[in-house]
């Protein structure tokens, strides 16, 4: 083993090594130490949101958990709300386009320490090769993080793994690589602040423009800023709805549409119509059980509710539903007191066939076995002869093509 | 006990203790992560897990650098032009790099059982946004070359005259002058 002391005798060797190959002027602990909070503040964001869209899956009811229980982090299980209803398209709508408008900042942030990977003698003790070693944590695993979140989205699978444990588990990797990041790094950044407010009065002024040729510190901001609004202008819309979604060209669920978003097809479930016909049967199980028809359903009392469907990928779209209450249902089935019901789709195969609800979720009023959308019957593809639709709840729980709903004490 | 770690290891027990503490969370993410689904799929997983990181400073940073480099050499005689093709094309990559997926078709029957649509339009509005982005950039650099010669061509009476006016500050190259890499 060669010992550090040795190794930093040797000089470096040339090419990127050497101090003078990174050129950039701009390149400084002040630059990173701007680029990192800003970025530290959009990440914060895209975790804390990430662990919410864990939590809004209920994973401790029935089958719902994708990532295995048990070796998620238990502290993340806590009854998911109804209200505000806007609350999962809220915080997943931040989780994706914050993420996605990160991306110019998080490249800034590498290009301004790229000398650093660099640095000779590579290791120059122990403790800096651990650091290194959690460096390569913190990078690969924001890499995977930002390249898995951002193709899923785009509905792209390019690799061999599940997306969800595997996100899952990047985002813990991440987190706490980060979270050891930033602890070894504010005092270089007090450092850096230090630094420059005793060098400051000699300086030239922060407006001094850059001779032509580079580019200023301003003009790097003004950059990656650049880059972050043109990302919101394309993406946003797809979560905000309103005049934005139309603008949003290059979002997977933006740009000008005549109908709301579907995700997964009638044919890709494997939803033959002749099944969802007059033939179809909703059956509600209890303390009894009872079959009813769609004309029996529409004869029970409706409600009407104007609620999102929010998607994990991002988008969201609020439309204006009508149809049984659940807890409606909960009664007919015998159970008012119900604390779940097991959603049953006519779906056979997939994640979602089978989806269960917390008490919470079911009991509130405008949680619904929607009939109708906007005053019309559902489309097939929406999940006619009917769906869930519960407040604040994830896309995929509100379930298309409900055959059956078991109401558990 | 510290100052056995300072000279030996080089940092304080924090430190060392903060660093084993994350090397034990990635440990205890692999190891829920990686059992199940045979050696490829791992494989497959721990190549996505480092390979980010890699393409990225190995193949991407140089690229873009030298990708700068050659347009620095290309704007020698006009150096203002620079910064206006750097800011477009910096954007309309980034734009590219974060929506790739759609732009280049990259997954349309995945695309087509989850929205019933195909993928369409993306690569027209990334073109159509490429190129406003490049002509914005360009008539600015217009206005601001004109701006510079009426200023020039005003005399020495002006006060707002900047430093360096007087001279073509396009067929100079100044010397002061150095470029990013």
């Amino acid at each position: 083993m060669v010992r550090p002391a040795a190794l930093t005798r040797r000089p470096a060797p040339p090419g990127p090594f050497q101090p003078g190959f990174w050129r950039s002027p701009l390149r400084g602990p002040w630059l990173t130490a701007l680029l990192g909070l800003a970025l530290l503040v959009l990440l914060a964001i895209v975790i804390a949101t990430g662990f919410l869209s864990h939590a809004a899956y209920n994973p401790d009811l029935g089958a719902n958990a994708i990532v295995d229980r048990g070796r998620d982090l238990p502290l993340l299980s806590f009854g998911w709300p109804t209200r505000p209803v806007w609350l999962y398209a809220a915080t997943q709508g931040l989780h994706v386009t914050v993420g996605i408008v990160a991306v110019p900042l998080l490249l800034a942030k590498l290009w301004s320490v790229i000398p650093k990977l660099w640095a000779w003698p590579p290791v120059a003790s122990p403790a800096q090769g651990l650091e290194r070693l959690t460096l390569v944590a913190l990078v690969g695993s924001a890499a995977f993080q930002f390249a898995t979140g951002i193709v899923n989205a785009q509905l792209w699978y390019p690799f061999h793994f599940g997306f969800v444990r595997a996100h899952y588990f990047g985002a813990v990797i991440f987190t706490a690589a980060l979270l050891l990041h930033v602890a070894v790094k504010v005092p270089v950044m007090r450092e850096a602040a230090r630094t420059r407010r005793a060098i400051m009065p000699a300086a030239r002024p922060p407006h001094a423009s850059a001779p032509d040729g580079t580019i200023s510190r301003r003009g790097l901001f003004g950059l990656v800023a650049g880059a972050m609004g043109a990302l919101v202008v394309v993406t946003a819309g797809q979560s905000t709805g309103g005049p934005l979604r139309r603008i949003a060209v290059l979002a997977p669920r933006g740009g000008d549409d005549n109908d709301f978003p579907v995700n997964i097809t009638a044919a890709t479930a494997g939803i033959a119509p002749a099944r969802t016909g007059t033939a179809w049967r909703l059956r509600i199980a209890g303390a009894r059980t009872e079959q009813l028809d769609r004309d029996e359903l529409l004869a029970l009392a409706q409600t009407s509710a104007s609620l999102p469907i929010a998607c994990v990928e991002g988008w969201s779209t609020t439309q204006r539903w009508s149809g049984v209450r659940l807890a409606d249902l909960a009664a007919r089935a015998g159970r008012p007191d119900a604390t779940s019901v097991r959603v049953r789709s006519l779906q056979k195969r997939g994640k979602f066939a089978q989806v269960t609800l917390s008490g919470d979720q079911l009991r509130d009023p405008r949680s619904l076995l929607a009939l109708r959308v906007n005053g019309a019957d559902l489309s097939l593809d929406h999940g006619f002869p009917a769906r869930v639709i519960v407040p604040a709840a994830p896309g995929v729980h509100c379930t298309k093509w409900v055959a059956a709903l078991e109401f558990a004490a | 006990m510290t100052a056995w770690l300072r000279a030996h290891y080089g940092a304080s027990p924090g430190h060392l203790l903060g660093h084993l503490a994350v090397l034990a969370v990635v440990g205890y993410a692999l190891w829920a992560l990686l059992p199940g689904g045979g050696t490829a799929r791992a494989i497959n997983l721990l190549a996505w897990l480092l390979l980010g990181a890699v393409l990225h400073d190995l193949v991407a940073l140089p690229l873009y650098s030298l990708a700068d480099r050659a347009a620095q050499r290309a704007t020698r005689r006009r150096p203002r032009l620079l910064n206006h093709l750097r800011v477009p094309a910096a954007i309309s990559a980034t734009l590219l790099l974060v929506s790739f997926p759609l732009i280049l078709v990259r997954a349309d029957a995945s695309y087509v059982r989850a929205t019933g649509r195909h993928v369409e339009g993306y690569a027209r509005s990334w073109l159509l946004i490429t190129a406003g982005l490049f002509a914005a950039s360009a008539l600015l650099y217009v206005v601001r070359s004109r701006r510079d010669r009426l200023h020039d061509a005003g005399g020495p009476s002006g006060d707002q005259r900047r430093p360096g006016a007087g001279v073509d500050r396009d067929r100079v190259r100044l010397p002061d002058r150095r470029p990013a890499r």
